[in-house]
């Protein structure tokens, strides 16, 4: 076993290591510097696009566009995905259009969402909606999938209602996986917002940022340290989410210990 | 996703009571399951036709544009139209070879990390990075650093999904039963003895779980990679091209295309999915 410590040093000589390399490649002339600059060049320039307003403003505006259309889609899937988790009639109806709907790539909507809804937050919020729906949608049916039905049974003796029961057993026990999905989606989300910046290409946001600079010669260092905030943004989102999942359902991974 | 080896069997048990109730036997069931889109697709019709707007057209006119752009050829070739060779091939070539680019360096990366406690603290931050930017944000990069069309659209396609193949693999690899290891060491199975008979099959359903994200992330960046300038063919293509002249028709037919190909290509995964993990489901039911 490597101590958290031990890990932490390897990990920094590793990050150490590759931009020692391509500052390596860069100086030596194997690699283009215009083409690939070296790391030290990207990684100072994404530090000052951190003091930049409009970089700044463009951030906000991606982050806006995520933040909607994934509170939306949590406000759509997880009271559809109870619905449908336990109404088995209302399922069966609902799985032939859930699984013709769900396999069409979220992307290939950009262009039928740039004719009909133009651009801008009007036209991104409703494609991350969209393709953030489902895996919340599925962690929702498949959280109550695994409700004990003991509690759900307990809860009956007692005279509780369905809905009551719903709310009071399922939704709870089904919170773990729903939370997993939430996760899931906010990345697929921010796939989404960025990628519809970098085709719609004009407007503000942080993709908007990323394609004009694909457009200038010599833009490959805006480029990436674009995409070096992008990864950062997606880095941030992912570990507040684990962190926040991992304190509201530490109950959960206890049981789970427990049983297994 | 890591527990869907047991709601396999809990579905097929769903499968054969419904079976035993006796409700109709098989048509009656592929009724009840493909009615309900049936009647939405004749709602959308009525809709579409009454209402007549340009963005919605009706699904027969997306039917009718499907088979006229596609599926009306000789038939000798299937009755595919040239388009449909033309636009279909490439675009699932490039994919094809995108994801089995990234699932080869993925298992096989993933496999001698998972197995060396000490790679995987050098190299995780640079992983763990790696996989949180966002695809679609390393393609403007892509252009720039490889040619057009077929070899920027398979970098990007391995790029997004190596990452799930090859962290899922080291997970699984990583924890490999420390008996079963022990147990391996007593018998001196050799290296490679071990690797394909004890580390192999353990890891395995995170192998799938990984692949099974790589598939639907390949197909997303196989149409975002050609909805970008520079692209010649391709169904992400034809759909820029489409949009460009307002041919709405056109434009619904690609969706649901792709849509019926990600069916396919989640169908076939999954089939294979259940064969290769068959043993594992036995295995697990018998000392459950």
């Amino acid at each position: 076993m490597i101590s958290r410590r031990g890990r932490w040093a390897r990990g920094a000589a590793g990050v150490a290591v590759l931009f020692a390399a391509s500052e390596a490649l860069g100086r030596a002339g194997i690699v283009d510097r215009s083409y690939l600059p070296p790391a030290s060049a990207v990684s100072a320039r994404a530090l000052e696009l951190a003091g930049d307003r409009e970089f700044l403003l463009g951030v906000r505006a991606t982050l806006l566009a995520w933040a909607l259309g994934l509170l939306i889609a949590a406000l759509i899937a997880v009271p559809l995905g109870l619905l449908l988790g336990s109404v088995p009639a209302v399922n069966t109806g609902a799985r032939a259009v859930v699984e013709f709907l769900r396999p069409i790539p979220s992307v290939a909507l950009i262009p039928l969402a740039g004719l009909v809804l133009g651009s801008g937050l009007r036209m991104e919020v409703p494609l991350i909606v969209y393709a953030s729906t489902w895996p919340i949608l599925f962690n929702t049916m498949y959280g109550l999938d695994g409700v004990d039905p003991l509690a759900k049974d307990t809860l009956r003796a007692f005279g509780f209602g369905r809905t009551q029961i719903l709310l009071r057993v399922s939704l709870r026990s089904a919170a773990p996986f729903i939370a997993t999905g939430v996760r899931l989606a906010a990345a697929i989300a921010l796939i989404l917002a960025v990628g519809t910046e970098i085709l719609s290409g004009f407007g503000e946001g942080l993709g908007i940022f990323i394609a004009q600079a694909g457009n200038v010669p010599d833009g490959t260092r805006d480029v990436l340290a674009g995409t070096v905030w992008a990864g950062c943004l997606g880095l941030l989102i992912d570990m507040v989410l684990v962190q926040a999942e991992n304190r509201a359902f530490a109950w959960h991974r206890a049981t789970r210990s427990g049983a297994g | 996703m890591t527990a869907a080896p047991s709601a396999a069997p809990r579905a097929a048990a769903r499968a054969a009571a419904r079976a035993a109730r006796g409700l109709g036997g098989l048509p009656a069931a592929l009724a009840r399951r493909w009615l309900p889109l049936a009647i939405l697709a004749g709602c959308w019709e009525a809709a579409a036709r009454t209402a007549g707007g340009a963005f919605f057209p009706p699904p027969s006119r997306i039917a009718g544009r499907m088979r006229e752009l596609w599926f009306s050829g000789p038939a000798g070739h299937l009755f595919l139209t040239g388009e449909a060779t033309g636009d279909i091939l490439p675009s699932l070539g490039r994919m094809a070879l995108g994801l089995s680019l990234s699932a080869a360096a993925g298992i096989v990366l993933g496999l001698a990390l998972g197995r060396s406690e000490r790679a995987l603290a050098y190299l995780n931050p640079i992983l763990q990075f790696a996989r949180v930017i966002p695809p679609p944000a390393l393609v403007p990069v892509f252009i720039v650093l490889f040619d057009l069309g077929t070899q920027m659209q398979v970098a990007s396609i391995v790029f997004s999904a190596v990452w799930p193949v090859l962290l899922n693999t080291a997970d699984g690899a990583r924890s490999v039963d420390p008996t079963q290891m022990d147990t391996a060491g007593a018998f001196r199975l050799s290296g490679p003895d071990r690797l394909r008979f004890v580390i192999v099959p353990a890891a395995l359903p995170q192998i799938f779980a990984g692949l099974r994200l790589a598939l639907s992330l390949s197909l997303i960046l196989m149409v975002f990679s050609e909805l970008l300038p520079g692209t010649s063919n391709g169904l992400g293509f034809e759909l820029t091209n489409a949009q460009s002249q307002s041919d709405l028709p056109t434009l619904w037919s690609v969706i649901v295309l792709l849509g019926i190909l990600g069916y396919l290509l989640n169908a076939l995964l999954l089939a294979v999915e259940r064969r290769a993990l068959r043993w594992h489901r036995a295995a697990h039911l018998a000392s459950a």
